[in-house]
């Protein structure tokens, strides 16, 4: 029998399930087993699907028996809870959606089911995916495994305290401005943005919908790899996916990157950004040099507009996708008011968390009569102006090395009551979903026993090239498993 | 930029989104200080730069005219708040 099987990495578990070394029955009741013990501390989950992992569990094991399985197969994995699951609520952490259970499944779930997933349970999530630390849910906050008293990051936060804690050995998370990358960054965990279109977002509850993007969280690079192997593509349903074809991503895992070109934008080291970050960032650094890459550092000076584009572009986005909750066809519906104005209006107000109405009030704002061209339009030649910076640095760079996330992780209350000063904790990974190229946080050692997350950005559809760098820098640093949160 | 409450109201109302007093307040307040964060934008010179509305290279993207089965109609009305029949039931639109 092996002793605490939950902890394992993908690869590591399925050479035992393989080998009959393990059971899928077995891995997963040690991770239900753990979700019991930790839950009631970390409550990184929304529902936990107890019954429909054993009976999932049980057909992989059958599927191993005859040799059929995939690298996946048998494997519990925790799924952020904006992505449908036919049959299982889907909350998105909202009133809103506090009784959903959708009549179909995402495909990203589709495609995990064809390769024998195991489905443990639902994350927990800022809100409609807004947020940065989990404590825009309005089910309640998940709490960082490494240190109890500060957030695992957000809006994939449930996800990435999950996977830290052993409760999960992979979870799916979504990222529109940083929401898989800062939360894998503070739990010190691998999570990998792809390339905008890389992944179908058909059955991703949308938040906004050119910057969206579905994405693993796993414990190391390996397993990323494994992951984007069963959920990248072209999806028919999805007009936004990508037709182009998909590699075998554990291929690049080498461990070479003699000669790569990495390039350092200087203005991701400056404002309000902790020293301890920068200089666990210059270790690792270091590190990449070492190991015979060339690091030279770049300017990318419209960084400092990203913020702003931001903040326009997605709420004006969300403003138009979350019109549909009008409490008519599902969801929450206030019906006690004298006309279908009233209730509308009421549906909204009580459904909706502060968080989402600010973003809601915003973006309708930015598109209203009057301001749409100098908010939405000017935001949107800003945002072309930012992706040409990046296509002009990857001309002559393969990939980027940036901090994930200004700070370590902050306290649980610091930063909830000013919307600006949360807004700037995702300074670093915003720019990457405005361009819509592909990015990824990996752990870069710790500051305080706290995590520090170290973001690889490429161009798009370059995947590759950033798992490999990941992959390299993760086998000399030897971060994973050196250090287990105490829980 | 000084979002007043009466703007506060009038996009509140484009939206649909019912706020109380005090929500009124906030967000006047809040929104105020998010929109000085924009200003930033103004320094940018953009002219002849087009606008990106999304980051792929895929234009017009359509689906092949193919007949398959829809979701059968007891799950499509598995969520209705209200239903009658195969019908999602709403209140009167046009009040008398």
């Amino acid at each position: 029998m092996v002793s605490n099987p939950n902890k394992l990495t993908i690869h590591e578990a399925h050479e035992l399930l393989k080998t009959k070394q393990l059971s899928s029955v077995e891995l997963t009741k040690a991770c239900l087993e753990r979700i019991r013990q930790v839950e009631p501390q970390v409550k990184a989950i929304v529902t936990v699907t107890e019954e429909l992992a054993l009976k999932q569990a049980e057909q992989a094991d059958k599927l191993l028996a005859a040799g059929k399985a995939s690298p996946l197969t048998g494997i519990p994995a925790l799924i952020k809870d904006n992505m449908c699951t036919r049959g299982v609520k889907t909350t998105c952490s909202s009133k809103m959606l506090e009784n959903f259970v959708p009549p179909y499944d995402a495909t990203v779930i589709e495609k995990l089911n064809e390769n024998g997933m195991v489905m443990v349970g639902k994350a927990n999530m800022d809100e409609f995916a807004m947020g940065s630390s989990t404590e825009n849910s309005a089910l309640f906050t998940t709490h960082n495994p490494w240190d109890l008293s500060r957030v695992p990051g957000g809006s994939s936060g449930g996800s990435a305290a999950a996977v830290a804690a052993g409760e999960a050995l992979y979870a799916l998370g979504s990222d529109t401005g940083g929401s898989i990358r800062q939360p894998a960054g503070f739990c010190s965990v691998s999570g990998l943005k792809p390339t905008y279109g890389r992944v179908s977002r058909y059955g991703l509850v949308a938040f906004a919908s050119s910057l969206d993007q579905i994405g693993p969280l796993t414990r190391d690079v390996t397993d990323c790899a494994l992951v984007m192997n069963a959920i990248a593509g072209y999806d028919s349903r999805d007009s936004t996916s990508a037709p182009q074809s998909v590699p075998d991503y554990t291929k690049c895992l080498t461990g070479d990157i003699k000669g790569l070109r990495l390039g350092v934008p200087k203005e991701y080291f400056v404002t309000g950004m902790q020293p301890e970050v920068s200089s666990a960032i210059n270790a690792a650094i270091k590190t990449l040099e070492g190991l015979g890459a060339k690091l030279e550092e770049v300017s990318l000076p419209s960084t400092k507009y990203a913020l702003a584009v931001y903040y326009i572009i997605a709420p004006s986005e969300a403003s138009a996708n979350l019109a549909r909750y009008d409490g008519v066809k599902y969801g929450f519906s206030y019906q006690q008011g004298s006309t279908m104005w009233e209730n509308m209006e009421k549906t909204r107000q009580f459904g909706f968390g502060p968080e989402v109405k600010r973003r809601i009030m915003l973006g309708t704002y930015a598109l209203s009569a009057g301001y749409y061209d100098a908010y939405y339009v000017k935001a949107q030649k800003v945002r072309t102006l930012i992706r040409r910076e990046f296509d002009a640095v990857f001309e002559k760079f393969d990939a980027l090395v940036t901090p994930t996330s200004p700070t370590l992780p902050f306290k649980i209350g610091e930063k909830a009551a000013d919307p600006v000063s949360m807004y700037l904790s995702d300074v670093c990974t915003l720019p990457i979903n405005i361009a819509g190229v592909p990015a990824m946080s990996i752990p870069a050692g710790f500051v305080n026993n706290l995590p520090v997350g170290m973001q690889l950005i490429a161009k798009p559809f370059a995947e590759e090239t950033i798992l490999k760098i990941a992959h390299a820098y993760e086998q000399a640093a030897g971060w994973v498993g050196r250090r287990k949160p105490e829980i | 930029m000084k979002i007043s409450r009466k703007e506060v109201l009038h996009i509140a109302l484009l939206a649909r989104v019912g706020l109380t007093d005090e929500e009124v307040d906030r967000l006047s307040e809040q929104l105020s200080n998010i929109l000085e964060n924009f200003e930033v934008l103004k320094q940018v010179d953009t002219t002849n730069v087009p606008p990106t509305a999304q980051s792929i290279d895929l234009r017009n993207v359509v689906s092949d005219d193919v007949i398959a089965p829809s979701l059968p109609l007891d799950d499509v009305l598995s969520n209705a708040p209200q239903k009658e029949a195969d019908f999602f039931k709403v209140r009167a639109v046009l009040e008398e």
